[in-house]
């Protein structure tokens, strides 16, 4: 049923023929191998396989934080494999929110100004930047922390700003990758409620990377990676 | 704004490692300063010369004389206004470590000849008006306690013998850069006593000081001294004062040309221990780079990070140390004012060492940038965690 409902969703993302090998010295590691799928508007897809599978690969690439060796990744009408990488910068600054297992946020910024820091790449004045962030912020229940360093909160707390940072520019997708896989079960659930929330009600397409069954099961959609190939028979969310 | 508040924090985002690079480069500074400044006071006196004064001397050599008989001719010369003469005494006071520079000079003549020798008109007219008088630079005065009417011996090197001083007048420098630890007694009680004791040594000068009416004719002058002397039994080399000075400074260029090594080497070093805290930096922060990147962010920003942390680290010990220059030079100069008399921290000194730091930070953090730049984003991130 989910399957069918995806089908009858605009395409936002269309990958065909993807590959992609990594250099090292002379030796030459293919990690995806002729990768074909769409992802629907509005999916909240989950990525799984064993380590090694090319799942975070396949997660940068879609995000355009990585070069495919071959194929094509449609995103709207964009093909970003066409782009260069100053244009891919701009790219991802308008389209794409990130959540990492780690958090990432930057150490030496509150979460106010984590939050605010895409921002800078638009054209928004500092007034209304500020508000961006407040009200994102607000989304993920953090008002109250939000003149605290990352060191001076937990690591759920933490992940929700970097949540709040990911949607503060209103991306067309957001990826995740092992969005819960330094938390605890508490925390994780409290992320995963959080990105169901994204999906469900404000109609986010969300990519997520995970190897945790758990997290997988709060997808609509499920494809799974193994060894470098897409199982495309996967693609309802059996779990 | 947001990039520069980034920039600033992780300046100091390691309160340790900042602060000690920071102590490294303040004590750099400082030592390249002082350096500097001992190079710019070795040249003091050529700074210090007049373009309307020129030096004449026997041209095989300074230590040889010249007849005071030249003293009439050379005033007698187009484009000479004032002319005076004196000796180097090389005396010493009670002990050779006293070193100061002490002459014989005419005096009317020499204190006209030198406006930056200030000296009271009442102890000017005290020591024009006693032979055995003295006058001696105020720090001179100062370092050995000696106050008007006090008798001070020196002992003669080149002229034998113990040689009694009564000081008339303390002069004081025009302004900073003049050396204010100078002896000049009269040449008359010189060649006076010369005549009893050594009468073949008597009535010969060690150089004349010559004042040109214009700085212009400072040229066509000299060529026309030593052309009124050619081919007599004791030639002369004129010269300006600055090039006269210079060849002093020549003797002793490879202590000048050491001194200049070290400094450029102190920089050199600290350039290494800047580079190695911006590699250092920039590697822990290498997750941080890759996610601004992700976000959007250009190599252009990546540049201005790391860029402006290293100027901002270097700067920051640049100022320190041009701050701590000043008590260390006058505690230096205070220490070894018999071979500086003069030990100002010049303002030249402080461009060198402004300079000096902005090359630091640049250079040291051009290796760290291109490898954050060139850094796969991926590959970045993967350094986390």
């Amino acid at each position: 049923m989910q399957h069918i409902m995806a089908e009858q969703k605009n395409t936002i993302v269309e990958i065909r023929n993807l590959y992609k090998s990594y250099h090292r010295e002379s030796l030459i590691v293919p990690v995806l191998y002729d990768i074909t799928f769409d992802i629907a508007e509005g999916e909240f897809l989950a990525l799984m396989g064993p380590s090694g599978s090319g799942k975070t690969t396949l997660l940068n690439l879609i995000a355009g934080i990585d070069k495919a060796d071959k194929g094509s990744i449609h995103v709207g009408d964009v093909d970003i494999t066409t782009l260069s990488e100053t244009e891919l910068a701009h790219w991802r600054a308008n389209n794409v929110g990130f959540i990492f297992q780690f958090y990432n946020l930057i150490p030496v910024l509150k979460a106010i100004e984590n939050v605010e820091l895409p921002l800078h790449l638009t054209s928004l004045p500092p007034k209304e930047r500020h508000q961006h962030a407040e009200m994102a912020l607000a989304m993920v229940g953090l008002t109250h922390r939000m003149d605290h360093y990352p060191s001076e909160m937990s690591g759920g707390e933490q992940q929700r700003v970097a949540i709040a940072r990911a949607i503060v520019t209103d991306p067309t997708i957001l990826v995740a990758d092992e969005p819960t896989g330094d938390l605890d079960r508490v925390s994780a659930e409290e992320i995963l409620t959080m990105m169901e929330r994204l999906n469900s009600e404000m109609g986010k397409t969300i990519i997520m990377v995970t190897h945790d069954p758990r997290a997988a099961q709060r997808a609509k959609v499920l494809r799974h990676l193994d060894k470098g190939y897409l199982n495309n028979d996967d693609s309802q969310n059996p779990i | 704004m947001m990039i520069l508040k980034i920039l600033f924090r992780n300046a100091f985002h390691n309160k340790l490692r900042s602060s000690l690079t920071i102590l490294g480069i303040a004590v750099a500074i400082l030592a390249f300063g002082l350096l500097r400044t001992v190079i710019s006071s070795w040249y003091a006196g050529v700074e210090a010369a007049s373009t309307s004064r020129l030096v004449t001397r026997n041209a095989i050599s300074i230590i040889f004389p010249l007849p005071i008989s030249y003293n009439e001719k050379i005033r007698q010369i187009e484009g000479v206004k004032i002319v005076s003469y004196g000796n180097w005494f090389g005396g010493i006071y009670i002990d050779e470590k006293n070193f100061f520079a002490n002459f014989c000079v005419e005096p009317r003549t020499y204190f006209e000849l030198y406006p930056e020798f200030v000296l009271d008109p009442l102890q000017k007219k005290a020591f024009l008006a006693d032979r055995k008088g003295f006058v001696a630079g105020r720090k001179l005065a100062a370092r050995y306690g000696w106050k008007p009417g006090d008798t001070v011996t020196l002992k003669g090197t080149i002229y034998q013998g113990n040689w009694d001083f009564v000081l008339r007048g303390l002069y004081s420098g025009r302004d900073e850069t003049v050396d204010e630890s100078q002896f000049f007694f009269h040449w008359d009680y010189l060649n006076e006593t010369l005549k009893k004791t050594a009468p073949g040594r008597a009535d010969q000068v060690g150089f004349y000081m010559v004042g040109v009416v214009r700085p212009d004719v400072a040229p066509d002058t000299a060529i026309a001294i030593d052309k009124s002397f050619k081919n007599s039994l004791a030639e002369t080399l004129t010269e300006t004062e600055k090039a006269f000075n210079q060849g002093f400074i020549a003797m002793s260029g490879a202590i000048v040309t050491a001194i200049q090594m070290v400094s450029f080497v102190v920089i050199i070093i600290i350039m290494a221990v800047v580079a190695n805290t911006m590699a250092m930096t920039t590697r822990e922060r290498t997750g941080d780079y890759a996610i601004m990147k992700t976000l959007g962010f250009g190599g252009k920003d990546i540049t201005i990070l790391i860029f402006g942390e290293s100027l901002v680290i270097t700067l920051t010990g640049c100022v320190i140390g041009m701050i701590l220059t000043f008590p260390a030079a006058k505690a230096f100069g205070s220490t070894l004012d018999n071979f500086f008399p003069t030990f100002i921290v010049s303002t030249d000194t402080l461009y060198y060492d402004v300079l000096a730091a902005i090359l630091i930070a640049f250079l040291a953090a051009i290796i760290p940038t291109r490898h954050a730049i060139r850094i796969r984003i991926a590959d970045g991130l993967r350094r986390i965690g």
